[in-house]
């Protein structure tokens, strides 16, 4: 198996509602990615593109084909990934795959949605389309709902009273919103205290507005090629190290597991494993703080912290940066902002950007050698975690 | 490989208030909601069973923002069960003041099936789906 090379990243600033089209957004990452690495259009032999809702958001379906077109790259291979919020982590993970085999040598790879410019109703709605249509969604529920669940059980299952994990809860968004205030591809740019989370709108009990994440729109794209290119184009490749990817079937099948997600849990192994790297190997981590519970239960399934742990952790600074690991130096996808079909591969550019220090001050991880992200789709039926490392 | 139960089936027994399940004749695993296989030993030896719809409360939550089409149902709570047969499902809950549906309330108190509801379908969802609603046992 070859080694793989990021050696271009791009990505739009993230954002609500906006006029661009999925096309036009994707063009403006995927050529900043392409002028990074010194290729041309026709350099790349393939587009492997993350975009859930485009059916819905704006009538288009097959977006990956006007994609490639748009920016010259005539007549490749391209590939639509749909794994709900996970979509660009699986493309992402299928470029190494196929330039790993030796099929390919440089696949452009990323995702695009227009999450926020379908407004709240119809962004609830199709969000709901990931969890079970036929034996979930007649019960009303939405992704919020979701993750209040979950946040429930986490503090029956762990013994944390509700009190205590909502403040916890808090902690986890203001550091979120702190960080984002320094990215300015953020959707999101403000300071928020905890005593504003806990006074905001009741979203689905116990998460409140500032729990939960924005709709997003935005894209992101990278250019992935093998070793032997890589150090040609460029004197700081970030190669992959370790990947990871897992399904499972809808929340209610999941059950005495919850509020654990068994298959982030395998997939997070597997990344490991493949690396021969331990949590605490990890520097950088950007994971899918769809909810602030959410951070906490990909923090503790990632082996950062121990089950029922992890907002202490936060209360006490180990999730920042200067911390034991620094999650989300980004802003997250609180605060960063979440178009669902690009979050992953926007989560490989920030660790790109972190790992070659390249990143605002307030916000960068200082020597940060070795990253992680970690990449939900529903709510455990599609996850992605990769392991990237600076390769000089 | 037929289909032993399947969503259309399982649905219209809800609608006449039958929670309808899978066991499995070589294990004896209850699986609901309905798959090809047991979802323990992964046998397709199933037979189609009635459940008590009897179990107890393991999470919940009160929605307050519905997706498109659903506001007038705001704010309604929603369960996942662990029913006496083993499997957990989803569900709403009925007779009980959201403003009072707290964990030190609902969590682990034991519930029973007491009625099921029909969401109508929309222009995505292929026809109408019904879902169990529970009470809280006195």
């Amino acid at each position: 198996m070859r080694k793989v090379a990021v050696v271009g990243v791009g990505e739009t600033k993230f954002s609500g509602a906006q006029g661009k089209t999925s096309v036009e957004l994707f063009a403006e990452a995927a050529t900043d990615a392409l002028e990074e690495s010194s290729l041309k259009p026709k350099d790349i032999q393939a587009l492997f593109l993350g975009n859930v809702l485009g059916d819905f958001s704006e009538g288009q379906g097959m977006v990956q084909a006007f994609a490639a077109e748009n920016i010259g790259c005539f007549n490749i291979p391209a590939n639509r990934y749909e794994g709900a919020c996970a979509s660009a982590s699986m493309a992402v993970r299928d470029a190494f795959i196929w330039i790993a085999s030796g099929f390919y040598d440089v696949v452009l790879a990323g995702g695009v949605e227009r999450a926020a410019t379908m407004g709240t109703a119809l962004a609830t709605r199709t969000f709901s389309m990931f969890s079970d249509s036929r034996y979930e969604y007649p019960s009303g529920i939405t992704f919020p709902a979701v993750f209040a669940m979950l946040a429930h059980l986490y503090s029956a299952k762990y013994g944390v009273p509700l009190p205590k994990l909502k403040e916890q809860m808090a902690a986890v968004s203001v550091q979120s919103y702190r960080h984002g205030v320094f990215n300015p591809k953020a959707h999101l740019h403000k300071e928020v205290t905890a005593e504003a989370v806990l006074s905001s709108f009741m979203v689905s009990t116990p998460l409140q507005l500032h729990d939960c994440c924005p709709f997003s729109d935005g894209a992101a794209a990278l250019i992935l090629t093998t070793e032997d290119i890589a150090k040609k184009l460029t004197s700081k490749p970030v190669y992959f190290a370790g990947l990871g990817q897992s399904s499972s079937g809808p929340l209610v099948s999941q059950d005495e597991y919850l509020p654990r997600l068994r298959a982030r849990e395998i997939s997070a192994k597997r990344a490991y494993d493949m690396a021969g790297l331990k949590p605490e190997d990890i520097d950088v981590c950007e994971l899918h703080d769809c909810f602030s519970i959410a951070s906490l239960i990909a923090a503790e399934s990632l082996g950062f912290f121990e089950f029922g742990k992890a907002g202490e952790a936060w209360m006490k600074g180990e999730a920042d940066i200067g911390g034991k690991v620094a999650i989300n130096p980004s802003g997250g996808l609180k605060s960063k902002g979440h178009p669902i079909g690009a979050t992953g591969a926007g989560q490989v550019y920030e660790i790109a950007k972190q790992l070659r220090g390249e990143v605002e001050p307030e916000r960068q991880v200082k020597g940060a050698k070795i990253g992680m992200t970690d990449t939900l789709g529903g709510d455990g039926g599609t996850i992605v975690n990769m392991i990237l490392q600076r390769g000089w | 490989m037929e289909y032993k139960l399947t969503f259309k089936d399982f649905n219209e027994g809800l609608k006449q208030n039958k929670l309808l399940g899978l066991k499995c004749k070589d294990c004896g695993t209850v699986t609901v909601p309905p798959k090809m296989v047991c979802r323990k030993c992964t046998s397709p030896n199933l037979e189609v069973m009635e459940l008590t719809g009897k179990g107890k409360i393991q999470t919940f939550t009160i929605c307050n923002v519905a997706p498109e089409g659903r506001d007038d149902e705001v704010p309604y709570t929603i369960l996942l069960v662990e029913l006496e047969e083993g499997p957990w499902i989803m569900g709403n809950l009925t007779g009980a003041d959201p403003a009072k549906a707290t964990m030190e309330e609902l969590i682990g108190k034991r519930v029973k099936m007491s009625e099921t509801k029909v969401f109508a379908g929309d222009k995505y969802s292929a026809g109408d789906g019904a879902r169990p609603v529970f009470s809280l046992e006195a």
